[in-house]
């Protein structure tokens, strides 16, 4: 039996667009209510269309939300609003798991995170959520009644228009009274070439790579020459060789491409969890005992020194 | 000026262990719990503010089965003055939700503070919406994500990861930031001070101390059951090979399979 009323906290990227990750919330929310609507902390005329594209008849807007962080005043209108909604989904993006902790705290509802799966069980909304690097799944029954908020990871579902028309647009009030933080400036990191969410093929490289100097020497030439996006573990990215935003795994990106390589990585949890969803995984490492083999549909023990040049020599020779 | 910091600490079974589910589906807590790597950043940024801030001291809250205070140590043992642990049965299969309530009442047994810090998620639950619940719990402002810290005049600055870059946030004490992992490099304890933290004060608590009822936190107060726990499908094992000057070949081989070459 389906849900009567699913809402999706929207979120736009940097150019205004709906995100994937949205679209992705907004095609599963479909399955699960009779009634799909977005929430979204903006103007909402400006993702009526999106919105409405796949699959979601109302856009609820708070207006855009200046000078302040969003989570405190947006969690509150959220939880403000959300009266007779069964399901509030979002993603697992920054600004969304700090509106649906406020908007669980006012509500007194728990949140149910990193969200894989969600099922019907009869009335009964179940989860599934990965523990120990993704080796086993629990699954998690909502029982304090609606609405009930999950966080979805992004890439559990694929997008898929509903054919709907633009949303109806209407605003939802602000509580003024949420303790908040000022925002003084934004800064957005540039971003070229392919895009680690959407790349077909991934070259990620580890602390294996010894130096950060062979990020760019290795994985930037390798990643040059397949037309792949480039990624890193956190430890190198914690180690500033490379920026966060290249970072893979639970804490960075997820990431599903046709063919992953993974060069001088060991595969800990915290990395695995975000690439063991890739169709080919190749990985590259000096320890036979490295986890990331356990994943690896083609793994040469060896050291990524040797292995890495003359691959990209070979590759260079084939034109 | 002084500055007073709490630091919400989770005590975590060690994630180089293999996990183990207790019968009703939780991690198994019962084994010997160390300090979560994650929250030793915080730990660190704390004690870090406390010094250039010329005053002050770094409190430890946490939460944990069994009295367990290993963990607070090892934190006590890089330089917090003191902890405060909740421990009690009727916790057991608390969520997020029960988890910021507890901590909230137990920062309230901390004394006065300007800051209080916290990962920004776990190593082992992962659910990345505590500290977000902790302030909203407690009625401060929070910043969340947090890259770099600063505090001066009764303000905190911050640069806040983002999905796109960053933002530059400022927000007035008291308030709540959880810090990413790698924001700062968590020193080592010394021989001094872990002999020094065998005698600093970790003030034990149930529920009771805090005026919680048992039937709002826990499995009771979760709101949520976990009905079953499944083996992940299992990805086919792959060819595994020994480099021998030619493993190169291998990967020209497969991609070329794959036809992406």
């Amino acid at each position: 039996m389906a849900l009567s009323k699913v809402w999706v906290f929207a979120e736009t990227d940097e150019n205004g667009s709906l995100t994937t990750l949205s679209k992705e919330l907004l095609t599963k929310a479909r399955d699960l209510g009779d009634t799909v609507e977005a929430f979204y902390a903006g103007d909402g005329n400006d993702i009526a269309e999106s919105a409405g594209a796949f699959g979601a008849t109302a856009v609820h807007a708070t207006g855009p939300i200046e000078g302040q962080l969003l989570g405190a005043p947006v969690g509150a209108a959220l939880a403000a609003a959300a009266e007779g909604v069964d399901l509030l989904l979002g993603g697992t993006s920054y600004d969304a798991r700090d509106a649906f902790a406020v908007a669980s705290v006012k509500l007194d509802k728990p949140v149910i995170s990193n969200t894989t799966a969600i099922d019907l069980d009869g009335d009964a909304v179940v989860t599934t959520v990965p523990v120990f690097g993704g080796e086993k799944l629990v699954k998690t029954k909502f029982t304090a009644g609606g609405p009930m908020l999950c966080l979805v990871r992004p890439k559990s579902y694929e997008a898929s228009e509903s054919g709907g028309g633009a949303a109806s647009v209407s605003s939802v009030d602000v509580p003024g009274d949420a303790p908040s933080a000022t925002v003084l400036a934004t800064h957005v990191e540039e971003r070229e070439g392919p895009q680690l969410d959407s790349a077909p093929i991934v070259v990620s490289g580890g602390r294996g790579l010894g130096d950060p100097a062979k990020f760019e020497e290795y994985i930037e030439a390798l990643g040059k020459k397949l037309g792949a996006a480039t990624g890193a573990t956190r430890a190198i990215v914690d180690a500033g060789w490379v920026p966060y935003n290249k970072q893979v795994g639970q804490t960075g990106k997820v990431v599903k491409p046709d063919v992953y390589i993974a060069a001088g990585i060991s595969g800990a949890t915290q990395h695995l969890v975000g690439m063991k969803g890739s169709k080919n995984i190749i990985a590259i490492n000096k320890d036979p005992e490295a986890p990331i083999f356990s994943v690896a549909d083609l793994g040469i023990v060896g050291d990524v020194h040797k292995v890495l040049p003359a691959l990209i020599e070979a590759l260079n020779a084939k034109g | 000026m002084a500055l007073n910091v709490v630091v919400c600490v989770k005590q975590i079974p060690d994630p180089a262990d293999p996990g183990a589910l207790d019968a009703d589906f939780t991690l198994k807590r019962d084994v010997k719990l160390i300090l979560d790597e994650s929250d030793s950043y915080g730990v660190e940024m704390a004690l870090q503010l406390v010094d250039t801030a010329g005053g002050g001291e770094v409190t430890l809250v946490s939460m944990a089965p069994n009295g367990e205070v290993s963990g607070l140590r090892t934190a006590l043992a890089m330089g917090a003055a003191k902890g405060v642990l909740v421990s009690d049965d009727a916790l057991a299969g608390s969520g997020a939700l029960e988890t910021a309530k507890t901590l909230a009442a137990a920062i309230g047994k901390a004394g006065d503070y300007d800051l209080v810090i916290s990962g920004v998620e776990s190593s082992d639950g992962y659910t990345g919406v505590v500290p977000q619940m902790l302030a909203a719990q407690l009625g401060h402002p929070m910043v969340s994500f947090a890259k770099s810290v600063e505090v001066s005049d009764g303000k905190i600055k911050v640069a806040r990861q983002t999905e796109t870059g960053s933002q530059d946030v400022e927000a007035p004490t008291p308030c709540v930031v959880s810090v990413t992992a790698g924001v700062v490099e968590p020193r080592y304890p010394s021989f001094k001070g872990i002999m020094a933290a065998k005698s600093k004060p970790v003030d034990t608590l149930a529920l009771g101390d805090l005026g919680i009822d048992g039937g709002n936190v826990g499995w009771a107060g979760a709101g949520q059951e976990i009905t079953a726990v499944e083996d992940a499908p299992a990805r086919q094992a792959g060819e595994i090979v020994e480099d021998d000057g030619e493993g190169f070949q291998k990967i020209v081989a497969k991609l070329e399979e794959l036809k992406v070459i």
